[in-house]
């Protein structure tokens, strides 16, 4: 900000002060005008944008501690600096209460001034900014849309607009794939602490000793190889949302610490005696049963009823299939647009396969897809049926499918796009020992 | 002919004077002179502030401005102010006529340190020529090094060269040959 574009509005009922402080703020060169009293001065704020305004406390009619009001209804992030007489000063103080930025005694020290007026001008500099960046966060939380035209995705929609305003703990459900980490994140980005971190951790994919580490932090020195003091997650989501994903992957030990530290909103970094309080707000997502989970006493019941407040089920994409062409599309362009790729639509006869096939990997399944297609696609602008390399993968049922070789290689490649390549698990569903699968995987030439 | 007059204010050592009056020919290249006079320093003082409003002498070095005198320079030991500010090293009308200085605040003695009559001479040339370059259209220059960067404190005064920048420079050229100088 240089001087010039500051503007600078003074409002004294005092001639001899509006005009000495005019003469030596334009000597500054900032953008200056006066005001007498406080009509001419709401005139003059309606009129033009002003940056810092130098009040008068006593003037007739509306004096200066009603007219700051009625500025901070104009525009809250105008700074107003206080001038006072030395009988005033408890007034001032009061109008800095109110949100006045400071108050100067007359006669002005003319040192003080200079540093006053540079501290407002980075004052509003700083507002500027804080606004700015709140922009951008909220264009980023909006970076990843939720795609969906369908009944269920309007409802979930909905649901989300509703939570969003609370700080209920929220449970989201689904298969894998469906997109729950992005209805968290929703969640997040439309509450009041969207200004804060949301903090995800994935469960599922932790030993418990490191899951407690990273959940809690720990001290230098308060295990094997704790060199440094670590921040845990909990901590850094103060003021945010944490997001545990695969919830239902958790040790009863660590549910039963994690349901204390939910109700207390305190905790114990590892190795220390000094409790932290913390305030965040709980999402959880799961694909596991709980109930049964519950049922059969691997889930404890009072964690499950903690986490259970507000309950979101995101539906299979095999459930919504009229939201496939959308989310084909929203991908198509996404991905277009970050392989600088000019391929702007997809075949009938593609679209056809993606709209019958079953998606057991859910959006997740979809979005790889049609990433993989815009890397085969070449020079062409849409993509078409053999860009997919998805008729191994059309529903069994599919005419296109004409060989039990054909059958086989679709059956293993589902399922291990469903258990996200996990060769022990899909070998254990296909009832083959692992060696088996991985010949048939060279044989068929299947890939991640 | 257009001159630069200074006009002392009360009693001011003439080697400042003079001294003053070679600096400021050399930097505006317009003919200077000192032009000596009489104020009346009653209406402008203020026995609460024992202080001297600076506006109400600025106007009086005005009234008396002659037909030749293009920019006039007031100089005084007095302690200056305005109403609304505590003091003044000095006030000029930004692209008007007159500038005034004070020299009270500029002596080393005034913070309890020991004279030093060269600096002194340096802080006067430098708030001289900063006021009138003021009357010049010339507002405060964010170059630390020019002549018309603020000075808030006296070392601020120090701190900055008795010259214009190449921008400032160019304004006061500007302005003279608006004015066919």
């Amino acid at each position: 900000m240089d001087n010039q574009s500051v503007g600078i509005l003074i409002v004294d009922d005092e001639f001899s002060v509006r005009d000495s402080l005019y003469n030596w703020f334009r000597t500054e060169g900032y953008r200056v005008n006066t005001a007498e009293n406080a009509m001419e001065a709401l005139k003059k704020l309606q009129e033009s944008q002003w940056d810092i305004v130098l009040l008068d406390i006593k003037m007739p009619g509306m004096d200066g501690i009603e007219l700051q009001k009625h500025i901070k209804k104009i525009d809250k992030t105008i700074v107003v600096i206080i001038i006072t007489a030395y009988a005033t000063v408890d007034t001032a103080v009061e109008a800095m209460k109110d949100g006045a930025f400071d108050y100067i005694a007359k006669p002005i020290d003319p040192d003080k001034l200079s540093i006053l007026i540079r501290n407002a001008i980075n004052q509003r500099r700083l507002i500027a900014e804080n606004i700015q960046l709140k922009q951008k966060v909220e264009e980023l939380s909006l970076q990843d849309e939720i795609v969906g035209e369908s009944p269920q995705i309007k409802k979930i929609l909905e649901m989300i607009d509703v939570v969003a305003q609370t700080d209920a703990t929220v449970l989201i459900r689904g298969e894998s794939g469906t997109g729950k980490e992005l209805v968290a994140q929703a969640i997040h980005g439309k509450s009041n602490r969207r200004y804060f971190p949301i903090i995800s951790i994935n469960c599922g994919s932790l030993a418990e000793g490191i899951l407690e580490s990273e959940l809690f932090g720990h001290e230098k020195g308060a295990f094997t190889g704790a060199q440094y003091k670590r921040k845990g997650r909990l901590e850094m989501a103060n003021g945010g949302t944490i997001f545990f994903d695969e919830i239902g992957n958790i040790s009863t030990k660590m549910q039963m610490d994690l349901l204390r530290v939910i109700e207390t909103k305190q905790f114990t970094p590892l190795g220390s005696n000094k409790i932290l309080n913390v305030d965040f707000r709980v999402i959880a997502a799961t694909n596991t049963n709980l109930e049964k989970e519950v049922a059969e006493k691997n889930f404890r019941e009072d964690f499950y009823y903690r986490l259970n407040v507000f309950s979101i089920h995101i539906p299979p994409l095999r459930e919504r299939p009229a939201d496939i062409p959308l989310l084909a599309h929203y991908f198509l362009k996404k991905y277009a647009q970050s392989m600088n790729k000019k391929v702007t639509d997809i075949s009938p006869e593609a679209m056809k396969i993606l709209t019958q096939y079953d998606w057991p990997g859910n959006i997740r399944e979809l979005r790889n897809t049609i990433e993989r297609a815009l890397v085969v696609v070449g020079k062409k602008n849409r993509i078409e049926k053999e860009d997919l390399n998805l008729h191994y993968l059309s529903k069994p049922n599919s005419m296109e499918i004409d060989s039990l070789e054909d059958l086989e290689k679709a059956h293993i490649q589902r399922i291990l796009e469903k258990t996200n390549w996990n060769i022990s698990r899909s070998a254990e569903i296909l009832k083959i020992d692992r060696v088996t699968l991985y010949n048939k995987i060279k044989k068929y030439s299947l890939q991640k | 002919m257009s001159y630069i007059d200074i006009v002392p204010i009360g009693e001011i050592e003439e080697p400042f004077l003079l001294s003053l009056k070679q600096s400021l020919f050399q930097t505006f290249k317009i003919q200077t002179r000192i032009r000596c006079r009489g104020f009346d320093l009653s209406h402008v003082y203020d026995p609460t502030r024992n202080q001297y409003n600076s506006s109400g002498l600025l106007l009086q070095l005005i009234n008396d401005a002659s037909p030749e005198t293009l920019k006039i320079l007031g100089v005084t030991e007095l302690d200056l102010f305005i109403p609304i500010f505590t003091f003044l090293f000095g006030e000029a009308q930004l692209n008007g006529i007159g500038a005034i200085v004070s020299v009270h605040r500029l002596h080393n003695q005034f913070y309890g340190i020991p004279e030093n009559k060269e600096l002194l001479k340096n802080r006067l040339l430098k708030e001289g020529i900063h006021e009138l370059g003021h009357t010049f259209g010339l507002i405060h220059c964010f170059n630390l090094r020019c002549v018309m960067n603020t000075s808030t404190y006296v070392e601020d005064i120090d701190q900055k060269s008795a010259n214009f920048c190449r921008f400032c420079e160019q304004e006061v050229l500007h302005w003279q040959e608006g004015k066919n100088i």
